[in-house]
């Protein structure tokens, strides 16, 4: 059980990584950006990048605001 | 897309990975035995041989689509999150990554450790400490090769970026037989951050249905707009910070 622990927390580390808020708004991003092109027809390249940068900042004023 | 990009990404990926490989060994084979440091070492290039056949062609055929939007989304989150790195130690938020130090806390911890044989290694604190090193950098560097060579259906530019990489930091390890200390490692994982996010970011979204303007030639701009935002981030952050000290330094002075 000890291993299974530590095998699913290297993966976890490995891939999510310090904040898992990012991972969650990219996966959200993504999804938003898929039923927008897909449903809606809207050509939403731009809707990824400003995600991406909205988890970036919102991740790091997360991590400064406790250590001002 | 030209091969060119391509090999310089995935080299400064890797060697960012081959340096913190390299920390490791080093510390371990010069503190207590090269052979078991090896043999560790050789292990772990065969479990990572196995899982680069096992995924590697199975990655190949899954369609290109579903491929693009997991490819995306992993390198994406992989890329900011080397980003939140990098940008929390240019503003002195978190320390820097040392190579220096991380050597010195490797080489305090192997000189404490006992000396066990098992299983046919005369050194197990050597053998699974190069195992362990080489496996997890060795690991993001398969990733890294296979995610970008099967996106750009170029698996050979991609592993001859990486492979360069390897025989670059390999050759300078050996030559100062000494942890590379010199090598500029935020920026470079500032970098690696800045095109991991830009690459993931375009594959995603095309994976998703969108069609960016000017096809490839986006990534052009996104590049430089990542790298942009990041930087707007490291400003933002320094100004921040010298504004919460401002005030402090200033009752210092009243007190």
């Amino acid at each position: 059980m000890r291993q299974l622990k530590s095998f699913g927390a290297f993966w976890y580390d490995f891939i999510i990584g310090d904040d898992w808020h990012v991972a969650a708004l990219i996966v959200a991003g993504l999804a938003l950006t898929a039923v927008l092109a897909r449903v809606a027809h809207v050509n939403a390249w731009w809707l990824l990048p400003l995600v991406a940068f909205a988890a970036l900042a919102w991740s790091l004023h997360r991590a400064t605001a406790l250590r001002k | 897309m030209n091969a060119l990009p391509l090999i310089l990404t995935v080299f400064v990926a890797c060697a960012v990975e081959a340096v913190e490989a390299l920390t490791i060994v080093l510390a371990t084979g010069i503190t207590r035995e090269w052979k078991s440091t090896f043999q560790g070492m050789a292990v772990a290039l065969v479990v990572l041989a196995v899982i680069t056949a096992a995924v590697g062609p199975a990655v190949g055929y899954l369609p290109l689509t579903a491929l693009r939007v997991v490819v995306g989304a992993l390198l994406a989150i992989f890329g900011l999150q080397w980003l939140r790195k990098a940008v929390l130690r240019a503003t002195g938020y978190k320390a820097l990554h040392d190579e220096a130090s991380a050597y010195l806390r490797e080489v305090t911890a192997a000189k404490e450790a006992a000396v066990v044989r098992r299983r046919g290694v005369s050194d197990w604190y050597s053998f699974t400490l190069a195992f362990k090193g080489v496996l997890l950098e060795g690991l993001e560097v398969v990733f890294i090769v296979i995610t970008f060579g099967d996106n750009q259906k170029n698996v050979g530019a991609a592993v001859i970026g990486a492979a360069a990489a390897i025989s670059v930091v390999t050759l300078a390890g050996i030559a100062v037989k000494a942890p590379l200390t010199k090598v500029p490692e935020n920026w470079m994982k500032f970098a690696v951050g800045v095109m991991l996010t830009s690459f993931g970011t375009f594959w995603g979204a095309e994976g998703a249905g969108v069609a960016w303007p000017g096809n490839d030639a986006a990534l052009l701009v996104l590049v430089p707009v990542v790298a942009l935002a990041a930087a707007a981030c490291i400003r933002w952050l320094r100004c921040r910070k010298a504004a919460v000290a401002a005030p402090a330094k200033e009752s210092e002075v009243v007190g």
